[in-house]
């Protein structure tokens, strides 16, 4: 029996006419966790999420809750509760009645009722607003109703579905600060989806990032970022710059590769790498110089500057090698200063310590 | 000629075109003057009812005080409040059928079952008559004390009323969130107890809207009843064709204006009913 809190084996999710949403997917959420599925639209994240709910149930595999197989467990009768992304608050309800109805439908005393929802109103901030009808309120305070009224139920697992994506900016980064706040306060295992990698790696402790009904990596959100396990992840998870190489020798983590652009550059792998791969290096590792930086051992090419996006605190240079491959650098605007570094035409240097660079072998 | 248009009126404010107005007041004037005359000489002292001579509330009185056409009434409300209980009920398991559920044939289902909407009275009612003696049930029906004895006309007032009420629930139910649903059985909620706490009162504002309309379309019916209607038993619309045979009186104007009363009321609330809500969400 698994001892994790949500244990997903080989779980498939096929639709008839051949459509596979979720693909032989098996992971392990711990306790306590706060677990993102990350990917683009239609990857099979969300119905994957609804398979832990019960509101969709898997064609293979099998689905553990607490130890105990979900398979013939409907949703009403599962330890999970769901947020839904149109927040689905009843809309005839009152606030505190919205609350307190997953409450009332399994026969829980009123005047417990009336206390535990009292409690959920005061951990979302919305005491004050009790009796108002949900059309009366703002997106936000919508979302904290449907918060509220998942949590009161005191889930095993709370399962979040897309849950920032309608408010609005700096409303969203509020709510993420509080869904942290709660997360940590109420001690429940917080499972996410999400579309939005910003969102993912600033709130959850491990992410899943899902391709086409397949997850294809499962790690922390430094792991995910610095040591992608594919191109896939590399390029959805941030900025990347990609070259083509192929491997001439290894030795042990020794390699030395033929890249496309920059010549035959010594790198580190700590496994056996193929012929053909792939050098990911991310664009705030990149520096750029006027002049050809003397270090040794480091990665540098010349290069033409071909665009410059300023976004205040930082700029994005995009400069084009010799050979047509072009490079993303992000530089920090350290210094109070109209005009930035680079401008359009310059001719200048990139380079990066070769070990910050990653070579990605599918 | 469209006349100049006043400053500040759009493109499409018809309404400030004078032109426009007094078509607009003809076509007005002549749609609804014979419904004004018939109110208008409800309150008229002469009993012919062809010249006014005097106004008076006497015509009231000798409605209320007719038996047959006080009967005749009871019998219009009580098969009206009866259908219109069956037939909202069944009209909003219909609505929920064709929007829940996909099933072989459901394309030819949901057109034979608004058929009764767009059949010729005429040939319903024929139709209905043909059933109801072949199957006994006109004879059967007779001997029975009342109210049984309004039975066929129930059934037949069920059997046309029940499509409108099915297309209005329906209308309504398109614009229902499914994630409400799976949210009430996520918070615990059975099938059951999603049905009545969250599906019912979302369709609430089209179910008494569609009943309202059953009842103004079953308490006027007059083509359908007047076939399927045994000899003993009479509604207000068929009690009215009757008397208005033997001459127009006041009494019938009298009669008729409380039902065009009761008819708006209806329709009235069902309108303010179905309109869309006015939250901006």
């Amino acid at each position: 029996m698994p001892d994790a809190i949500v244990s997903i084996r080989n779980v498939s999710r096929r639709y008839p006419g051949g459509v596979v949403a979720v693909d032989d997917v098996s992971v392990d959420i711990e306790q306590n966790e706060f677990f993102a599925l990350l990917g683009p639209s239609g990857c099979g994240k969300t119905t994957l999420l609804r398979m832990i709910s019960g509101l969709d149930t898997p064609t293979e595999g099998h689905i553990y809750i607490g130890g105990e197989d979900m398979a013939l467990t409907p949703p009403n009768k599962r330890p999970t509760n769901m947020v839904f992304q149109s927040y689905a608050v009843f809309p005839h309800m009152t606030v505190a009645q919205n609350v307190g109805y997953g409450l009332k439908v399994t026969g829980v005393p009123s005047d417990e009722i009336k206390r535990r929802v009292a409690e959920g109103l005061e951990m979302v901030k919305l005491s004050h607003l009790a009796d108002r009808k949900p059309d009366q309120m703002s997106g936000g305070q919508r979302q904290r109703v449907a918060l509220a009224r998942a949590l009161v139920k005191r889930p095993k697992v709370l399962l979040l579905d897309e849950p920032l994506s309608a408010l609005d900016a700096k409303l969203r980064d509020d709510m993420r600060m509080e869904l942290t706040r709660l997360q940590q306060t109420v001690g429940i295992t917080f499972i996410i989806v999400t579309h939005d990698q910003d969102e993912a790696l600033s709130m959850a402790s491990r992410i899943a990032v899902m391709e086409k009904g397949k997850i294809r990596q499962i790690a922390t959100p430094a792991e995910l970022y610095e040591h992608p396990a594919n191109k896939f992840v590399a390029d959805f998870i941030g900025k990347v710059n990609l070259f083509e190489a192929s491997v001439v020798s290894q030795k042990g983590s020794d390699v030395i590769a033929n890249v496309k652009g920059l010549g035959k550059l010594k790198l580190v792998s700590d496994k056996a790498c193929g012929k053909d791969v792939t050098i990911a290096v991310r664009p705030e590792k990149l520096k750029l110089s006027d002049a050809a930086p003397k270090v040794e051992g480091i990665v540098k090419a010349q290069a033409t500057v071909r665009d410059v996006a300023y976004y205040g605190d930082w700029s994005e240079v995009v400069a084009e090698m010799a050979d047509g491959t072009s490079v993303s650098v992000n530089v920090q605007n350290e210094k109070r200063s109209i005009g930035s570094a680079a401008k359009r035409g310059d001719k200048i240097w990139v380079s990066w310590q070769g070990t910050d660079s990653l070579i990605l072998t599918e | 000629m469209a006349g100049q248009l006043k400053p500040g009126a759009g493109p499409l404010d018809y309404g400030n075109r004078t032109w426009l107005r007094a078509l607009f007041i003809g076509i007005f004037f002549i749609l609804y003057m014979p419904i004004i005359t018939l109110i208008a000489f409800s309150f008229n002292t002469d009993k012919r009812g062809i010249v006014w001579r005097g106004f008076t509330f006497d015509n009231y009185v000798k409605a209320m005080t007719n038996d047959s056409l006080i009967e005749a009434l009871v019998n219009s409300l009580v098969i009206a409040l009866i259908a219109t209980v069956i037939a909202t009920i069944i009209g909003t398991m219909v609505a929920i059928l064709l929007w829940r559920f996909k099933f072989p044939f459901k394309g030819a289902f949901e057109g034979f079952m608004a058929l009764p909407i767009v059949i010729p009275e005429i040939c319903m009612g024929v139709a209905l008559l043909l059933f109801f003696i072949e199957s006994g049930m006109m004879n059967a029906v007779v001997g029975l004390v009342w109210p049984f004895n309004l039975a066929n006309i129930i059934i037949a007032h069920v059997a046309f009323c029940f499509p409108f009420v099915a297309v209005v629930v329906r209308s309504r139910l398109v614009g229902f969130n499914r994630q409400l649903e799976e949210a009430s059985k996520d918070l615990g909620a059975s099938e059951w107890q999603t049905f009545r706490n969250v599906l019912i009162p979302f369709m609430m504002p089209g179910i008494i809207a569609g009943a309202l309309l059953a009842f103004t379309l079953s308490l006027d019916d007059f083509v359908i009843t007047f076939f399927t209607s045994g000899p003993e038993t009479v509604t207000f619309p068929v009690k009215v064709y009757s008397l208005v045979r033997r001459g127009v009186s006041p009494e019938i104007n009298a009669a008729s204006t409380v039902l065009i009363v009761v008819t708006i009321v209806a329709t009235v609330i069902a309108m303010k009913l179905q309109a869309p809500e006015k939250s901006g969400h």
